[in-house]
């Protein structure tokens, strides 16, 4: 377990050379370097998760001990009792993320190989993309909530350095922008509620049977929710999602590993980190998560549903997805796993959705990579029936596709089911809203899926450049990701990951797993009697009927439009500006009046350095005497 | 007589041996009468200067406070972590002084520099381990004394020789008020042991005039406000690389002598509040005074002079706080003073010897043509105005920490002011370098090895200090008993 150090020391390691002598090294060279990191980080993480999973020796009670092979005390605060503390801890969720971290990161770096190739700044992406996987295993290892914050933080550098890799377009700057101020602006809140949380509990750390917690309890629900919101910054909850779509402008295999497999889910993360203090101090503020995830899991589906932009479409199922993460640990009620309570069903099902996810989610941004590749656009309109250039990205996109709208044999259909079983087991009515909304990811998906692949091909475009399949070193990454699809879903991962870490069985509830098949394979089926033709008479004739509503999803419910609104008419205007007039006349002015008094002071007093001995004798007499003269009347 | 009292005063010994090894190998390091370049000439009194500093800076961790010689040599633990801090100034002058002492002029001088170099480290030795006024006076002449000769260096250029000529006068004046100062204050104590001072002294107008006296002599040697008007003529007529010894080293010394006997032999008696209100007036005419001068400067050297004042103000602020932790201030302040200045200097005499240019305005344009050099030189004047992460602004932070504490909130804030001025002026100089364009710009150069060193060293302390403050924390473990 000591070698867990490398595993946060190499991608940094990597960071500092690419990033530093990045210009010495040929693109080619450089790639390698950052490859060979990740993969001695992927060969050490599934090592720790053996080593951890198969021999390390349960509890007593049956569960699996909580690691910390680093532990140093950083910064001490002074006769507080506290301390930031910085260190590496393995437990089940922790050595969960390291897999899927370092593998997906894994695949990233193979697939930019083809993807970036010939970019300008292709050592700098090399170099960005191990900062990030750096700061985001220290984020899941971390050993209290404050190193948490710490690469929490980083990670958020490293994905707007990302997004704005093509630094001079406008809108790829914009939307770097835009994803670091709305998470800058929910973190606000995470810190608040950490030092609340320090505050009041008297720790920093994740050992929550401590005395602290109970004399906390009063502010702990408050603390908790302010940390939701920074979660739900990071991982696109209404109404903080918009940074999201916008952060689509950054290279697609970015988006693969950032904005879809892993820093999004940091605030599914975090919950399921602090949920022994979710479960027993506030579990009527986690029951506000859940109905806050579940509108936005409807909420991006009905967008995802109108976007034409490949990507947007990604990007507003993954808000989807995160949601549903969200809902299933919000719909937790207790923490024993014992005789299969489903109370605790969620936090597992969370787990699983979010490993499964963050497979099926890469693959298919990855995919869509391919697909952009060939033909040079994001844009619909600009696909169709590309099935027939593109043989290994197609079957591989409809894996994942099937696996996302919840169909045998695939992941996605076992992560899901669990947390349709742990939503009803709630509230029947919150499990009809998850399955509708699990309905509709089926219909965008595979409305997707038709518009890329199937439809009306665009010949004007394909006359100058036909698409063609991706190189091999993109491929591959599907190939492998696409085998993870097929076979994670029968992982035991109840055996692995579970609320209290004992052992739990999978089991499925075949009423809801039946009804959710069902209603996948229907939504498929209208799908594709609307989206497989070659031209779209329904769907042209629904968007026409329903006009109004269609453009108000295209255009995403207008929700930048009111958040422009609001920074730009009502803070900008009455609030930055007053306050920017106080410091240019009266801040500025007191330093102009400091400058302008110095000057002219200092001219008229130049005469004291006359360069005589003599006068110089004189004031410094002068000089003894004043002296004297303070002390004695002093 | 028990001879092992010698032991203690190892420092002095290990330095007067360097001393003596050196009188004797100057015969050696005379040039060479074919080539005519000089033999041993920089390697030799660095290599003996770094052992000397390793030798004595490691045994001293476990080293206790003792006295000898009836009370006229005490030595602390602290005291050695002082000397270490300005041997390892005198090497970076030693290093950065290469390439001037390689000048056909001085070539044959080259031995005299180090050994006026070292005569003044060993006074500054006794000055700071000294028990009694007698002896600190003896430690101040010798460190004086050589020091005039250095400032006169270059006795054929005008300049220097009126730099000395100032020098010495003015140190004269200094040194007799200082006497006068250690009569008084013998007048009414009755005694010149730093021990006994303490409880003899009843703030008497006699003891005060002592004291008055005293900080008199002292404020010389730190070019305090209102005793700094030689400082300016001095430092500009003086060789550049003298000046840099000059500014930090005496300065240095002078400082915590000054805090030391302050602290022994005035904080316990009734003289504590009136040397309090003394100096609270004092730091503030340097710093405000020094700044104001320090804006209109063209010339480099002069402007340094000006900034060495300002920066005497800050850290004599740390006195005002009478205890361990604003000698811990002080020391660190100090250690980073030196580094952050002795950089500044190296770039300076770098430039001086390889183009002869030392105004302000001849830096217009420099990055263009000698980036690396004035990267460095922008990071020591980062740390020399206080801006984080380097060093300076730690080291002003402690020292405001420790005034604050002590109880004066208002002086901060003087000193917080005057350090946005600060800021301007230094400001002024990385302004010149980076964005002014100039018609004449100095050209491109290598520097030696030597000064690279030196480069080196200083700026790793700008760094390092910074980064690290467990620096602060090692000092201020010695600091216990000063």
């Amino acid at each position: 377990m000591e070698s867990t150090i490398f595993i946060l020391l190499l991608p940094f390691l990597s960071f500092l050379l690419l990033g530093v002598f990045g210009k010495w090294f040929s693109h080619k060279a450089a790639g390698l370097i950052g490859t060979a990191s990740l993969l001695a980080v992927a060969v050490l993480s599934y090592m720790t998760a053996y080593d951890y999973f198969f021999c390390t020796a349960r509890t007593a009670e049956g569960v699996l001990p909580t690691l910390m092979p680093y532990n140093v005390h950083w910064l001490p605060f002074f006769a507080e009792g506290l301390s930031f503390d910085m260190g590496i801890m393995l437990d089940p969720i922790s050595v969960m993320m390291l897999i899927v971290i370092s593998t997906v990161s894994l695949m990233v770096h193979i697939y930019s190989f083809g993807y970036m190739h010939g970019e300008r700044g292709f050592q700098r992406y090399y170099a960005f993309l191990s900062l990030f996987t750096m700061s985001m295993l220290g984020l899941v290892v971390a050993t209290n909530i404050f190193q948490m914050y710490m690469f929490w933080e980083l990670v958020g550098v490293s994905s707007y350095l990302l997004i704005g890799f093509y630094y001079t377009s406008p809108a790829a700057i914009a939307a770097s922008k835009k994803a670091f101020i709305v998470t800058r602006f929910a973190d606000l809140f995470f810190l608040i509620g950490i030092l609340i949380y320090g505050y009041y509990c008297r720790s920093f750390g994740f050992e929550f049977d401590q005395a602290g917690f109970a004399q906390g309890a009063a502010m702990l629900p408050l603390a908790l929710f302010l940390m939701f919101i920074g979660g739900a910054g990071k991982s696109a909850m209404f109404p903080l999602h918009i940074w999201l779509p916008d952060a689509m402008e950054g290279p697609t295999p970015v988006s693969a590993l950032i904005h879809a497999a892993t820093m999004v889910v940091a605030g599914v993360f975090q919950i399921a980190r602090l949920f022994p203090l979710w479960i027993e101090y506030a579990p009527g503020t986690l029951h506000i998560v859940a109905w806050v995830g579940a509108f936005t899991a409807f909420y991006a589906a009905a967008v995802a549903c109108c976007q034409s932009d490949i990507k947007r479409v990604l990007a507003f199922s993954t808000i989807s997805q995160i949601a549903f993460m969200m809902v299933a640990l919000g719909v937790c009620t207790e923490y024993t796993t014992g005789h299969h309570h489903v109370g605790s069903l969620g936090y597992m099902a969370s787990m699983f959705h979010l490993f499964t996810h963050a497979m099926f989610k890469a693959l298919l941004f990855l995919g869509a990579g391919c697909i952009i590749h060939a033909v040079h656009s994001n844009e619909m309109s600009a696909m169709g029936g590309l099935r027939k250039y593109m043989p290994i990205t197609h079957i591989t996109f409809l894996i994942a596709c099937l696996a996302i709208s919840g169909i045998p044999p695939f992941s996605g259909f076992f992560s899901k089911d669990e947390i349709l079983t742990a939503a009803f087991a709630y509230m029947p009515a919150m499990g009809w809203i998850m399955t509708a909304i699990a309905a509709m990811t089926a219909f965008y998906m595979f409305r997707l899926y038709y518009g890329i692949f199937w439809g009306t091909e665009n010949k004007e475009l394909h006359a100058h450049h036909t698409p063609h399949e991706a190189p091999l070193t993109m491929t591959l990454p599907l190939v492998f990701l696409a085998l993870v699809t097929c076979g994670a879903g029968f992982l035991p991962f109840g055996h692995f990951v579970s609320a209290d870490g004992q052992l739990y069985d999978i089991h499925l509830d075949w009423d809801i797993a039946g009804t959710s098949i069902v209603i996948a394979v229907a939504s498929i089926f209208l799908a594709t009697y609307i989206y497989m033709g070659e031209r779209q008479p329904k769907a042209d004739a629904l968007a026409e009927k329903f006009k109004g509503l269609h453009q108000w999803a295209y255009k995403r419910f207008y929700l930048d439009e009111v958040y422009q609104y609001i920074t730009h008419r009502i803070i900008f205007a009455h609030i930055s500006k007053p306050i920017a007039w106080f410091d240019r006349h009266i801040i500025d002015g007191f330093f102009d009046f400091l400058a302008n008094g110095t000057h002219a002071l200092s001219f008229r007093i130049r005469g004291f350095q006359s360069g005589s001995v003599q006068k110089y004798a004189f004031v410094f007499l002068l000089g003894t005497l004043a002296l004297l003269t303070i002390m004695v009347l002093a | 007589m028990d001879y092992s009292q010698f032991l203690y005063m190892h420092a002095e010994l290990s330095l007067l041996a360097v001393i003596l090894i050196l009188f004797v190998a100057d015969l050696v390091m005379c040039p060479d009468k074919k080539s005519g370049k000089g033999v041993y000439n920089t390697c030799l009194p660095v290599v003996l200067l770094t052992l000397h500093t390793v030798l004595n800076f490691l045994p001293c961790a476990e080293s206790q406070s003792c006295e000898a010689f009836g009370g006229m040599y005490v030595y602390t633990p602290m005291m050695t972590v002082m000397k270490t801090v300005l041997n390892v100034g005198t090497l970076i002058v030693c290093l950065m002084a290469h390439k001037w002492l390689s000048r056909e002029e001085n070539l044959v001088k080259q031995g005299e520099f180090y050994l006026l170099v070292l005569f003044t480290l060993l006074g500054m030795y006794f000055m700071i381990s000294s028990g009694h006024f007698l002896m600190f006076f003896i430690g101040l002449e010798l460190a004086s004394v050589p020091m005039t000769a250095l400032v006169a260096f270059d006795k054929k250029r005008r300049e220097s020789a009126e730099a000395g000529a100032k020098f010495i006068l003015l140190a004269l004046f200094s040194s007799a008020l200082l006497l006068y100062g250690i009569s008084l204050i013998y007048g009414a104590s009755g005694t010149l042991y730093f021990d006994e001072i303490g409880a003899q002294l009843d703030g008497s107008l006699l003891s005060i005039f002592g004291l008055v006296l005293f900080i008199t002599g002292l404020g010389f040697k730190i070019s305090l406000v209102p005793f700094h008007l030689w400082t300016a003529d001095t430092y500009e007529g003086a060789p550049t690389v003298v000046t840099g010894f000059l500014s930090v080293i005496s300065k240095g010394a002078a400082a915590f002598v000054l805090l030391t006997i302050l602290m022994k032999c005035f904080a316990q008696s009734e003289l504590f509040y009136s040397w309090n209100t003394g100096m609270y007036w004092i730091i503030v005419a340097s710093i405000t005074v020094a700044n104001l001068f320090a804006i209109r400067q063209n010339n480099l050297k002069r402007f340094m002079a000006f900034s060495a004042i300002s920066q005497a103000g800050y850290l004599v602020l740390a006195i005002m706080d009478g205890t361990a932790q604003g000698m811990t201030a002080l020391v660190f302040y100090l250690l980073v003073y030196m580094v952050s200045n002795l950089g500044a200097f190296a770039v300076m005499t770098s430039i001086e010897e390889n183009s002869g240019k030392i105004l302000i305005s001849d830096y217009d344009g420099l990055y263009q043509t000698n980036p690396k050099l004035a990267f460095l030189m922008t990071l020591c004047l980062f740390s020399l105005a206080g801006i984080p992460p380097f060093a300076g602004f730690f080291s002003k932070f402690f020292v405001f920490m420790a005034a604050f504490k002590a109880g004066y909130p208002l002086l901060v804030f003087i000193a917080l002011v005057n350090t946005v001025i600060s800021l301007y002026y230094y400001l002024l100089i990385v302004k010149a370098m980076y964005i002014k364009q100039s018609d004449s710009p100095i050209a491109p150069f290598r520097s030696d090895a030597y000064t690279r060193l030196a480069l080196v060293l200083s700026i790793l302390g700008v760094i390092v200090f910074g980064i690290g403050g467990v620096f602060y924390n090692y000092i201020e473990g010695f600091s216990y008993g000063l």
